[in-house]
């Protein structure tokens, strides 16, 4: 796609594919990231972490490290009181989940490795590291619990003082919520006459893994204290660290400067966050805390981590008629700011496009020695959508139907909209067969179809399969009625301010908080048409509470559908002040003007006031209508009044090399639906990285602990992530159902490509193998299980919990080549 | 992630090297591109007092002509020896199995006697180094000693290199007119292999006169496929007699159980991967 970047003038913004420009500072490095910031006096913090999973800690000696050069204090929990605050539960699923504490710092015992113990302030990031080496703790290592399987079991205790590991149990029944009947009685009847699917799938654990790591400076010397985080949440981090230090809001200041990708990571209120407002506040100077890649990889909060056992029933010919989803949620150590509800984000999704007559869902969340789990892009609707996407395909085979035939024999038809689902939501547009019929065309599925047939036919050592993914999901969180419905301890509107310069510049500012999406690009494009001014004469303001005072931040694909149209409200609202100064200057009535090409025109006359000049008139205030306010800033919050419910058909063509397990990907298209396109080449950046995050768990990333709970995929050699290297092109593309919820018509992208792509590949994977007696490969699909799977009829089983040394402290000499006892700072 | 401290020393001759190695003893490191030594600091895994910069050595780099073998030095930079005309001519395997190492970037600073001194089992340049019967040639306080593949690999990290010496270049005997082909298996492009095989082929009318196979991350240190080889030569290149001797590639090893595939796993990969590498090196059209 190339980006053209003159346009004729009577052309809207709306549309175009403009380069962002916010790139040209963020890719140069001209910007200024967290850790770049340097203010005079500043001190460095080092945390010392655990290296042990469950240990109580029987002693602190910090006396090496207070007296290693540089350092101005060790701190250990002790040293703390309650002004330290604590790592809030904004959602707490049922009234009575089991909630453990979560104060920043470990006191008695610590609960994953990693999880901070002491914290050292120094003169240089440096004599911190090396004193955060002296500091001896003494820890008595207590059993751990890692897995799932072994935590719901309650034999070993994550927290033995809550006395069991089960934190919430979250039930959805569609007989109970009268949106559809029983799932007990539609499987017993299909179990009689009919078909009954019973599987369980694995989400493996993810790292979120953005680029920038976590960084945090607070400047405590101020009236206010200022805190610059590498967040993707400063409004709800300025609540968070109000709400539990006691620190009046008034006082406290968040930025978040331009940060470095979140993928929902950075969705998070962080001990190390707190800890260097702590150390700031105690110590009297600006501090800074930077995390090293392995301590966010192994401290930061993970993503996904269940199990879901499902059962779906259908008549014979394939048409569904119950689906049963049992889920086990792996918390991690502590219950995250919304760890609990990410599964439950995904129960209303697993009906996903389908017309199910009954619906149950029953989630538990558990507790473990592992690092928290909590948002990863897409949230609970990525688990969702590759549970019933492997179903369906399942159905099909067992039907002995094409995939595509058994989807559309399910799914909600066109006509049919607005159509409220089983799981009790209300899609407003949408137009599957479509999104599937461009989708077909542009992939070519017969002839791939045919080419899988000979290559069958000749038992080719390289088989190929075909998968397919028909999403959707709900995005554009969220109405605040509906999240309060569901005990979230938050809202979701957005809100918006637009002010005009007395130069006739436009200045937007918005609650949503930009880590590497383009709103500065797409929140001009908006602007410009509105108010008929030039696209670069809008600036977007963002990400400092004391500019963007108001705003629910970015996450769950919101910004655009709910941040967006707070924006057109702002804006209409200038347009609205404006309109009797206009009249008044340009001696008309009201009634006789017109907005058009950004100016006011009297009609019939050729007479006319721009935007522009109307804020300069109104900044000199001279000839004003009595009692109209010198003002034509105004402001707008947006509460949206439903979801968002992006679809698409992704397509997706795998070969396997029987022989090796080896998998490589011959083809991906998808045609998505997200309503109207403000950047078609910003929405084309966030459908490809969308995808490879997507491909990346089905082939590659796999956050892997030993069954002592030590990360063993602790660093980039053995984590996998994907580089261009490991990908194709993609060819994508669009169907257009307008969002009725927002008067754009948009629908959200962040995470769409990321919630369908995972399941195309699986599927196609699982479909190459299908003559081989294969119904599953577990993910991700590494060679090593598709062979197994090959070989044993399994779906690949586990893999070994031990990572390859490439690093070795004895490297390059002779004698022995042991390792040192695992030392994780 | 910041290093522990270190002081730091450049020589510019390979005795003024030793010379600083005989001072600081074990307390010293020695860095040639640093890819392997940089991240073992910064992550702490050893905080050495001393590091010894190799890099303004100049008699160690390049590489050069000497008649029957070409000498590779040590500090020649993985870019270089991926390009380099006389690698090609006479060691194809050496240069195909470069090629493959890592990405462009630890490429243009990796050196070939670091990755060699590194000894990392999962490296791409033991086994082709040991398949073509390079020498190890390395300095020392006593002057310099020469030592076959066969001694210079002792075990995971573990070299014939001692803490006083140097290895300051490789010498490969001229394998001119061989096929070559370095068959490596990863997940992602810039990962090191999970499995490898390097074969390089003397073929004559169709008759295999010379073979050479070695295997990466198949044990504690690169192999050789002795008996595949022994398969090989002698034979008429056919598709049977490849098959046939590729199944022997997993005889008697021992492969680590990682992430990334078990032993057993990698026992099979190696099989598969032997027969593509002698195929592709033949140039042979069958798969
Ligand atoms: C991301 C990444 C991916 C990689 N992938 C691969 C891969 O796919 N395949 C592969 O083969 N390698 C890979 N490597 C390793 C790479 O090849 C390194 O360059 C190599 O292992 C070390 O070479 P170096 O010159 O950088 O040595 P250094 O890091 O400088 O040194 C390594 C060790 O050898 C010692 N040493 C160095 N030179 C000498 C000498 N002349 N005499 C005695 N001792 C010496 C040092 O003291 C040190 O202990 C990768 C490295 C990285 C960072």
């Amino acid at each position: 796609m190339t980006a053209v970047e003159a346009r004729p003038d009577n052309a809207t913004e709306i549309g175009r594919d403009r380069r962002r420009k916010e790139d040209a500072r963020l890719i140069t490095g001209r910007t200024r990231w967290t850790d770049n910031i340097n203010l005079p006096g500043m001190l460095h913090l080092a945390m010392v972490r655990s290296p042990f999973a469950h240990a109580n800690i029987t002693g602190i000696d910090t006396s090496a490290a207070e007296s290693s050069e540089g350092v101005v204090a060790v701190l250990s929990a002790k040293d703390f009181d309650e002004s330290l605050g604590a790592c809030i539960n904004a959602w707490p699923i049922t009234p009575d989940q089991k909630t453990p504490d979560h104060p920043p710092i470990a006191g008695d015992r610590v609960s994953f490795a990693g999880e901070i113990v002491a914290v050292v302030a120094a003169r240089s990031a440096a004599a911190a590291r090396d004193a955060a080496e002296m500091v001896e703790v003494d820890y008595e290592e207590l059993p751990a619990v890692v897995s799932l399987e072994e935590a719901v079991k309650d034999e070993v205790l994550a927290h033995p003082d809550l006395g069991t590991n089960k934190s919430a149990l979250w039930v959805f029944d569609s007989a109970q919520a009268g949106t559809g009947g029983s799932v007990d009685d539609a499987i017993s009847t299909a179990r009689q006459d009919g078909i009954v699917i019973e599987r369980t799938y694995r989400q493996q654990r993810l790292i979120p893994a953005f680029m920038e790591p976590r960084s945090v400076v607070c400047d405590p010397t101020g009236e206010q204290i200022t805190v610059w985080s590498a967040t993707q949440i400063p409004h709800i981090l300025r609540f968070a660290l109000a709400a539990t230090t006691g620190v009046p809001e008034s006082k406290i200041r968040v930025i978040a400067p331009d940060v470095g990708g979140g993928f929902g990571g950075k969705l998070q209120q962080t001990p190390e966050e707190m800890l260097v407002f702590a150390m700031a506040r105690r110590l009297g100077k600006p501090v800074k805390y930077t995390e090293t890649r392995s301590e966010s990889l192994m401290a930061a909060h993970h993503g996904r981590d269940q199990i879901q056992k499902l059962t779906l029933s259908a008549t014979k010919d394939g048409q569904v008629t119950g689906l049963k989803v049992e889920l086990d949620a792996n918390l991690g150590a502590y219950v995250a700011i919304v760890g609990g509800g990410v599964p439950v984000l995904g129960a209303f999704m697993f009906n996903a496009i389908y017309k199910f007559p009954a619906y149950q869902f029953n989630c538990q969340t558990v507790l473990t020695n592992t690092a928290w789990t909590d948002a990863y892009r897409g949230a609970g609707r990525p688990e969702a959508t590759y549970a019933i996407e492997r179903l369906m395909d399942e159905l099909a085979v067992e039907v002995g139907v094409d995939p595509l035939e058994i989807r559309e024999k399910n799914w909600i038809n066109h006509e049919e909209f607005p159509f409220t689902t089983v799981a009790g939501l209300t899609y407003d547009s949408g137009d599957y067969a479509t999104a599937t019929a461009k989708a077909k065309e542009m992939f070519g599925y017969d002839e791939l179809r045919r080419e899988q047939a000979e290559r069958r036919a000749n038992n080719d050592p390289v088989q190929l399969g075909i998968g397919v993914s028909t999403f959707t999901e709900m995005c554009g969180l969220a109405p605040s009625r509906v999240l309060g419905s569901l005990d979230y301890g938050a809202g979701g509107w957005e809100h918006a301010q637009v002010r005009l310069t007395p130069t006739g510049k436009v200045e937007v500012i918005t609650g949503a908080s930009a880590h590497g999406q383009g709103h500065e690009t797409a929140f001009s494009q908006i602007v410009a048409d509105r108010l008929g001014v030039p696209f670069e004469d809008v600036e977007v303001l963002h990400g400092d509470t004391q500019i963007a005072a108001k705003g629910y931040d970015t996450y769950g694909s919101r910004s655009l559908v709910v941040g967006g149209e707070a924006l057109v409200r702002a804006a209409d609202k200038v347009l609205e002040k404006a309109k009797p100064i206009a009249a008044h200057l340009l001696e008309a009535s009201v009634e006789d003007l017109e907005f058009t090409g950004g100016k006011w025109t009297v009609k019939g006359t050729d007479q006319g006031m721009s935007i522009g000049e109307l804020s300069t008139a109104v900044f000199a205030a001279h000839n004003l209508p009595d009692g109209v306010e010198a003002n034509l800033d105004s402001e707008a919050t947006f509460d949206p009044e439903n979801f968002n419910f992006p679809h698409g058909t992704h397509l997706c063509a795998m070969e396997v090399d029987t022989e090796t397990g080896q998998v490589k990907m011959r083809k991906y298209v998808c045609c998505d639906d997200i309503g109207n396109i403000i950047n078609p080449l910003i929405v084309a950046g966030q459908v490809h990285g969308g995808l490879v995050q997507g491909i990346a768990q089905a082939l590659w990333e796999d956050a892997v602990y030993d069954d002592a709970g030590t990360l063993v995929s602790g660093s980039f050699v053995d984590y996998l992530l994907p580089t261009a290297a490991d990908t194709i092109s993609f060819d994508i593309d669009h169907t257009t159902s307008p969002s009725t919820t927002n008067t754009l018509g948009t629908k959200g992208v962040g995470e769409a490509g990321t919630i369908a792509s995972t399941p195309a590949v699986v599927n196609a994977i699982v479909d190459a193998l299908r003559p081989m007696g294969v119904n599953d490969v577990a993910m991700p699909c590494t060679p090593e299980r598709v062979w197994r799977a090959i070989n044993e009829g399994s779906a690949g089983g586990g893999t070994t919990d031990a990572a390859a040394p490439h690093f070795d402290p004895s490297t390059g000499m002779s004698g022995t080549a042991d390792r040192p006892e695992g030392d994780v700072q | 992630m910041i290093p522990a401290s270190f002081d730091y020393v450049a020589p510019t001759t390979v005795e003024e090297a030793l010379a600083a190695l005989a001072q600081y003893g074990d307390e010293a490191k020695v860095i040639a591109g640093g890819q392997s030594l940089l991240p073992v600091l910064r992550m702490r895994l050893n905080a050495p007092e001393w590091v010894i910069d190799l890099g303004r050595i100049d008699s160690l780099r390049g590489i050069r002509d000497e008649g029957d073998s070409i000498l590779v030095g040590a500090t020649t930079r993985h870019s270089d020896v991926a390009t380099d005309p006389l690698v090609a001519e006479h060691a194809a395997l050496v240069a195909r199995a470069t090629a493959t190492v890592a990405d462009a970037q630890v490429r243009h600073r990796g050196t070939f006697g670091g990755a060699l001194a590194h000894a990392d089992p999962a490296g791409d340049l033991g086994a082709p180094a040991l398949a073509l019967d390079a020498e190890f040639v390395i300095a020392g306080p006593g002057g310099e000693r020469v030592v076959p593949g066969s001694e210079f690999f002792q075990g995971l990290f573990e070299t014939a290199v001692s803490e006083d010496e140097l290895l300051t270049g490789v010498r490969i005997p001229k394998h001119t007119g061989w096929t070559a082909h370095y068959e490596k298996f990863v997940r992602v492009a810039h990962q090191w292999p999970i499995c490898a095989v390097g074969a390089t082929l003397k073929v004559s009318g169709g008759v295999i006169e010379g073979a050479a196979i070695g295997l990466t991350n198949m044990g504690s240190t690169p192999l050789r496929a002795a008996g595949v080889e022994q398969a090989l030569v002698g034979q008429q290149a056919s598709e049977e007699v490849v098959r046939n001797a590729a199944a022997l590639a997993a005889d008697g090893v021992e492969p680590p159980s990682d992430l990334n595939g078990d032993a057993d796993y990698r026992r099979h990969l190696v099989t598969v991967l032997t027969r593509r590498a002698i195929t592709k090196a033949l140039g042979a059209s069958w798969t």
